[in-house]
Order: structure tokens, then C-alpha cells, then sequence
């Protein structure tokens, strides 16, 4: 901890009682560090200031920071993360499927971004709990979400597809970026009860506008909490581009508030991966809030409403598409020996079975009872609404009565 | 001159006549520049008035309209869209503690000729914060004007005197009637913001709607016609000021009233002419006036919202109590 600064300080030498973090000049040895001296856009590419392990054509380069955070991925891990990234983009294709089929209302496909998904919640311990947006599938399924459960808020049965203590996951958050600040407040709980645990934010490009978001990082900041802000700037806020959000890269942004951040190749599962740990070992050793910037692209449409043709240019999506996750990783797997014919039948065995129950239980999924919407809107009874919830009990069975 | 037009393309039309005509006029909201707006409200105007007066902002309601309050301060007529009903939260304090006082505030000096648009309602399936229907919060406060189109013409006409209007207007757009056509004279000369209007007329019983349901309580009318029964229909337009006076001589002259909304019962617009009206017509009423609305709860997921809108049947439910036939309540009592 830097002492050049002492705000926490009182005047008369004494410690307050809330004892803030000092203020501490981002840490040099994070890499692709976000810093206050950092050049903008124009002045250095985005590109080379990605920090990345696996290129896209599949080379692993040597990254020593990362390096040392990966060391232990061995092959049969590389396979298991490869698996989880081709399951959550057959679950993401298959969902897009059942809502042109009418069975689902909407979808928000992930397609592109199932390395920073995957890599970051597969970094994850179980007591850890994540605040994720709409787009976050592959982290649910990361934590273990079943199947059916994905599908609930989009065929429209329920507004919470599972019960957020059970997996370690919140319930996915429509308002964006609200759920910083829940994460941010999760995270001060688990330092006031001296648990080392680690809440994760998920949120995107645009979601950084927000005010919530910067409220969540002076917060975080304050009170030097074990949060980890993870942004997937997948270039796109429905079809506003990243640059209206932000002249400098986003990663820029947290050192201001005393964040230091890291700026991934988010198409990059083993360099996300190792950001992510090096995030919550800050985080569980008492370092406090880290900020990760993963570097992605939307593939899809913003959801199945969307219509991209309007907005995006297809050269980009090109470029993009050349830098495919899976693809990349496929390409390392292959040229390491580790994607035998077996192993890509095995994985394909998983992928086919897991988007046939996917498909069979969300079109089984029922409608849920008409009283139900009278439920859970108060944890005690509340008179007003059990009147009005009698009431429409009896105009039911009245019109069922066929006398209306 | 007269075109056919969806209500979606009526405001379309509005806001591009109001860009038009005053070059202190600007647009700005979350994919409203190229993209032409969610629901394509603003398609095709940045194209014609240039990004300049057709502003794509950052992702952030607070934002939008704060901003807008300063543009106000320089003398422009900022048109702010908010893409959902659900999304209005994050700027609710610049709103509330900004655009509606602020006039009075400083005595007067600075006017605030600011629209907020708002699509809102349910009936689209759609997923949560989608569907929500928050006038109340708006009506409840001093120095907003709140008001809602039904029709297409409405909603051209409507949304122009909106944006002329000196004081800053909630302007709630019945989004799941975007798609409905309808008859729209450009040269029509319009009622005035505040005021009601009689979109059927009867005798027996007063029925008073607003956005999204108007259709629906025209509907019921024509349905309890063939019971026998002569509503009157009200498309209340105005939320603040509502035009009381409308309400008051057809209620003085069927004796009955129901009221429907789809926001939630308690503390709603329902109430206020409920109290309003009992109030004013309290020897000419035959029954308690009636509301029929969503319950108090949030809006449901998609599969439940039958059981939260109401309906043609729930609202013909609410004619026969008020007529004193049978009806859903009938013998009901609380225990
Ligand atoms: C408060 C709020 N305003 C607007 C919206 C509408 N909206 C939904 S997603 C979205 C874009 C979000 O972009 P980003 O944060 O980059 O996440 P992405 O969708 O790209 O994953 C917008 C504007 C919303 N859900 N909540
Ligand atoms: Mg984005």
C-alpha cells in the first residue's frame, strides 16, 4: 500500500472507524494494466494492448504473468473447457431455434462470447456468487444451472429460473447495470463476515454508461471489497457502438476510481481465465475490487428481435468471425495432440444429448397456475392483495362457470 | 390531407412535422439515430435531420434527461425517448426532482419544454420490465403533464402539441396498439392536450379509458349493446390534468361509472376520478364507481399477463355490477 497519500488520515492521528483503503496507485504488475498514463485509442491500438495467450490461428504464446495463473490447466481440463464452450453454443443455437419455433418469447444468443463466459466462471469456487446480466448462459451453465432452468424467463413462466442460493448465481438482471452495485453490496457482506468468498459482476460495453456502475466502483473502491467488475465489451449496446459509450478503451475507466483493471482478449478462454484468478486471488487476500475488460464481439443479434442488417457493417463481423473462441482453441487442441477423433466424438455425444434434453424439457415446460401471480409479492400476508386475490378467484370460477 | 398509418408511423410522422418546423427540436435516446428506435418510432429521421438533431446517447436514462434539462436551459426542445416502460427508474429523480419543479423553482424563468416518451403496457409477451405502466408515479407529481395516445391520429396530432408545449409532458405510448391502423388527417385541427374525448356514446354507463384500452372498452361497448346496454365510452387522453369535466356531464347523464387501466389499482389514475367524480356527481351516481385494472402486483411473466390485463369480459363484468345485475361478486363477501 502506497503511504504517498493519506486520506484515511483523521486530524487528530486517530483511525477512523471505518478505515478506508488508501488510496493506492493501480498496481504495474497486473498485466494489460489499466493505468492513469495510458495512452487513448488513437495513440496505441486496441489490439496490441490485448493481453492473450492463445492467438487466433491457436499459437500459445508465452505470457509470463498469465502463464503462472494457467500452469495447472492441464489437457483433460483444456478438453473440459472446450467441451463447456461447444455445449453453451449448441444450447445458445438451440435456443435461437425454439424461439423461431414460437416456444421460447426471446433469446439473447452469446454466440462469440463463450471463451469470456466459460473462462471466467469455470475460474470460480462454489461459494463465490455471480450478478450477471440477460446474455450471461454460459456462466449459468457454468455454475450448474440445469437445463430447464435457462429457459424459464424466456418462454415467460416465471421471472427467475432458479433459486439464486442454490447455484450461486442471482437471478439475471434486465436493468442494466444494476446488478454492480448488488454485487458490490454481496461482496462488503462477505468481508464484514470475514468469509473470503468473491462476488463476480457481469455487465457489458453499455452497461458502463450507467450510473449504477460507476456508483458500484466508488463503492467498491471505498470499501476496498472482494469484487471482481467483469465486462464483456462485445462491441455493442443493441446498436450503438462501444464508441459512443467510451472514447478510451474501457478498461481506462477504473483506475480513475482506484480500480486497476485488465484489458483480455475475451475471444481467449485461457486468458481470461487467468485474469479472472489473478482478480479473486486480489480479492480473497484482501487486495479488493479488480476490473476485467474482455475483449469480445456479439455474433448473434442483439436478441432474436434484433436486426443487426441496420446497424452493423459486415466487414467487421468478418474480422470477428476469424477470431472465433471455439475455433482457436480447437486449432491449439489439434496442434497439441489433445483432439484426438475420440475425444471430438465425445464431446459431440455431450453436445447432441445436452440440446436434445435442452429442446424436450423447455417445450414441456407448463404454464403456471392462474393465482400464482397473487405469490411472493409479499414474504408476510398483506390484506389489500388477498382481497383482490379472492376476489379474481371467484370472478374465475365465475366466467369458468359459463355464466360470462 | 389524409394517409392510412400504423400509430408507430403516425408519431413518426408527428415528430418528424415537429423537427421540421422548429430547429430548436431534438431527438435523443438509446438506438433512436440508426437503428430508427426499438420499436422504429424515429425510422428514418436521423437520415433526413442529420445526427446532429437526432441524437444516439450513451446508454443511460439518467443521462438523457438530465441532459435534456440543460438543453432546455440553452432553449431547445429536446424530445427525449425512453426505450421501455421499465427503464423510465433510473431517470425518475432527474424527472421528479428536476423536470417538474424546476419551472417553479426559479419562479418561473425557465421553461422546460421537454417530451419524455414512453412506450409502455403490456400484452406482448414480452419479458420482464417490459410491460409496466408507471403514469401514476407521473401524475402523482406537480409540474409534469401526462398524457397517452389511443389512435393514430391522436398519436400524430398528440405527440406535435407535446413537443410545442411549454411545460414538460410524460408522453405514454400504447405500445402493443403501435401496429394498429388507422385514418390520420394532417391538417386536423387538433383538441386540445388536456381535454377527454367521447369515442362512443350511450347512456346507461360511463366508461373510462386511456392508451392500450380504449379498443377494449370499445369493444365491451359493443358487446354489452347486444346485452341490451348503452356505454359510453371516454378515452381520456390526459392523465394530468384529466378532464374532469368530460367525465362529469356523461356521468351526470348515465349515473354509472367504470373505470379501466392496466396499471395497478391502489393510488392509481382509477382512484383519482373514482374520488374526483364522487365528488362532483355524488346525487347523480345509481352505483359505486368501478375500476378495473391490474392487481397490485408487479406484471406478471408473459404466460400469466391474461391474468393480470384487463379484459373485455372483466370489464363487462364491472358494467353488470354497476348495473346491478348479476355478476362475478354477486353474494360474494370477504371471508
Ligand atoms: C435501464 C435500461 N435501459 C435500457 C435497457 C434496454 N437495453 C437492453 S440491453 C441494452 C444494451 C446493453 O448493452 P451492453 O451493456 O453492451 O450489453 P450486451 O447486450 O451487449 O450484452 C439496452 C439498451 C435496459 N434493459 N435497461
Ligand atoms: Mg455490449
Amino acid at each position: 500500500m502506497s503511504s504517498a497519500t493519506s486520506v484515511d488520515k483523521s486530524v487528530d492521528g486517530e483511525k477512523p472507524e471505518l478505515a478506508h483503503k488508501q488510496f493506492e496507485e493501480p498496481r504495474s504488475d497486473l498485466p494489460g494494466l489499466g493505468g492513469s498514463d495510458r495512452g487513448g485509442p488513437d495513440e496505441r491500438g486496441p489490439e496490441e494492448e490485448l493481453v492473450q495467450i492463445l492467438t487466433p490461428m491457436g499459437e500459445r504464446i508465452s505470457q509470463p504473468v498469465l502463464d503462472t495463473w494457467v500452469a495447472d490447466v492441464d489437457g483433460d481440463q483444456l478438453v473440459s473447457l472446450y467441451e463447456d464452450m461447444v455445449v453453451v453454443r449448441r444450447i445458445d443455437v438451440e435456443a435461437t431455434a425454439l424461439q423461431r419455433q414460437g416456444e421460447l418469447g426471446l433469446w439473447p444468443p452469446l454466440l462469440g462470447q463463450e471463451a469470456s463466459q466459460i473462462g471466467s466462471a469455470r475460474a470460480l469456487r462454489k461459494d463465490d456468487f455471480v450478478f450477471t446480466s440477460y446474455r450471461e448462459n454460459a456462466v449459468a451453465y457454468a455454475r450448474g444451472v440445469q437445463l430447464v432452468d435457462l429457459v424459464r424467463v424466456w418462454r415467460g413462466t416465471a421471472f427467475s429460473g432458479w433459486n439464486p442460493f442454490d447455484v450461486g448465481m442471482a437471478t439475471p438482471q434486465v436493468i442494466i447495470g444494476a446488478q454492480t452495485l448488488h454485487a458490490t453490496g454481496y461482496a462488503i457482506g462477505c468481508q464484514k463476515d470475514g468469509v473470503d468468498s468473491v462476488a463476480v459482476a457481469y455487465f457489458g460495453d453499455g452497461a458502463t454508461s450507467q450510473g449504477d456502475v460507476s456508483e458500484a466502483m466508488i463503492f467498491a473502491a471505498s470499501f476496498n471489497a472482494p469484487v471482481i467488475f467483469f465486462c464483456q465489451n462485445n462491441q455493442w449496446a443493441i446498436s450503438e457502438p462501444v464508441g459512443l459509450q467510451a472514447v478510451r478503451p474501457i478498461a481506462d475507466r477504473s483506475p480513475g476510481f482506484g480500480i486497476p483493471s485488465m484489458r483480455v482478449d475475451g475471444n481467449d478462454v485461457l486468458a481470461v481465465m487467468a485474469a479472472t484468478r489473478i482478480a479473486l486471488d486480489r480479492a480473497r487476500t484482501g487486495g479488493g475490487p479488480t476490473f476485467i475488460e474482455a475483449v469480445t464481439y456479439r455474433m448473434g443479434p442483439h436478441t432474436t428481435s434484433d436486426d443487426p442488417s441496420r446497424y452493423e457493417d459486415g466487414a467487421e463481423h468478418e474480422e470477428w468471425a476469424a477470431k472465433d473462441p471455439i475455433l482457436r482453441l480447437e486449432r491449439y487442441l489439434e496442434s497439441a495432440g489433445i483432439l484426438t477423433d475420440e475425444v471430438r466424438a465425445a464431446v459431440k455425444t455431450k453436445s447432441d444429448e445436452v440440446a436434445r434434453e435442452f429442446r424436450a424439457e423447455c417445450v414441456g415446460l407448463k404454464n403456471p397456475e392462474p393465482l400464482s401471480v397473487f405469490e411472493n409479492v409479499y414474504a408476510a400476508p398483506h390484506s389489500g392483495l388477498e382481497r383482490q386475490k379472492r376476489q379474481y378467484a371467484a370472478y374465475l370460477s365465475y366466467v369458468e362457470g359459463g355464466t360470462r | 390531407m389524409t394517409e392510412q398509418l400504423t400509430l408507430s408511423r403516425a408519431l413518426n410522422a408527428g415528430l418528424r412535422r415537429s423537427l421540421a418546423d422548429n430547429d430548436r427540436v431534438l431527438l435523443m435516446g438509446e438506438d433512436i439515430g440508426t437503428l430508427g428506435g426499438v420499436f422504429r418510432v424515429t425510422d428514418g429521421l436521423k437520415a433526413e435531420f442529420g445526427a446532429d438533431r437526432v441524437i444516439d446517447t450513451p446508454l443511460a436514462e439518467a443521462g438523457i434527461v438530465g441532459t435534456a434539462i440543460g438543453l432546455a436551459y440553452r432553449g431547445y426542445r429536446p424530445v427525449c425517448e425512453i426505450q421501455f416502460d421499465g427503464f423510465i427508474y433510473p431517470a425518475f429523480d432527474q424527472i421528479v426532482a428536476q423536470v417538474a419543479k424546476l419551472h417553479y423553482r426559479t419562479g418561473g424563468n425557465l421553461v422546460l419544454p421537454i417530451t419524455i416518451r414512453v412506450p409502455y403496457g403490456g400484452g406482448i409477451g414480452a419479458v420482464e420490465h417490459h410491460s409496466e405502466s408507471p403514469e401514476a408515479y407521473f401524475a402523482h407529481t406537480a409540474g409534469l403533464r401526462v398524457v397517452t395516445c389511443a389512435n393514430p391520429q391522436d398519436a400524430y396530432s398528440m405527440i406535435r402539441e407535446a413537443v410545442a408545449s411549454d411545460d414538460p409532458v410524460l408522453f405514454f405510448e400504447p405500445k402493443r396498439r403501435y401496429w394498429v391502423k388507422g385514418d390520420v388527417d394532417f391538417e386536423e385541427e387538433a383538441l386540445p392536450l388536456g381535454s377527454a374525448r367521447i369515442v362512443a356514446t350511450g347512456s346507461d354507463v360511463t366508461l373510462v379509458a386511456y392508451g392500450p384500452l380504449v379498443a377494449t372498452a370499445l369493444d365491451a361497448a359493443l358487446a354489452a349493446a347486444d346485452d341490451g346496454l348503452s356505454v359510453e365510452v371516454i378515452d381520456l387522453r390526459s392523465l394530468s390534468p384529466v378532464d374532469f369535466d368530460t367525465v362529469e356531464a356523461s356521468v351526470r347523464k348515465t349515473g354509472r361509472l367504470v373505470i379501466t387501466h392496466e396499471a395497478a389499482q391502489s393510488g392509481g389514475i382509477g382512484a383519482e376520478i373514482a374520488a374526483s367524480i364522487t365528488d362532483r356527481c355524488f346525487y347523480h351516481l345509481e352505483a359505486a364507481p368501478q375500476r378495473v385494472t391490474g392487481f397490485d402486483i408487479p406484471y406478471p411473466p408473459a404466460k400469466l399477463e391474461e391474468h393480470f390485463l384487463p379484459d373485455l369480459d372483466r370489464i363487462l363484468d364491472a358494467v353488470d355490477r354497476v348495473m346491478g345485475r348479476e355478476n362475478s361478486l354477486t353474494g360474494w363477501s370477504a371471508s
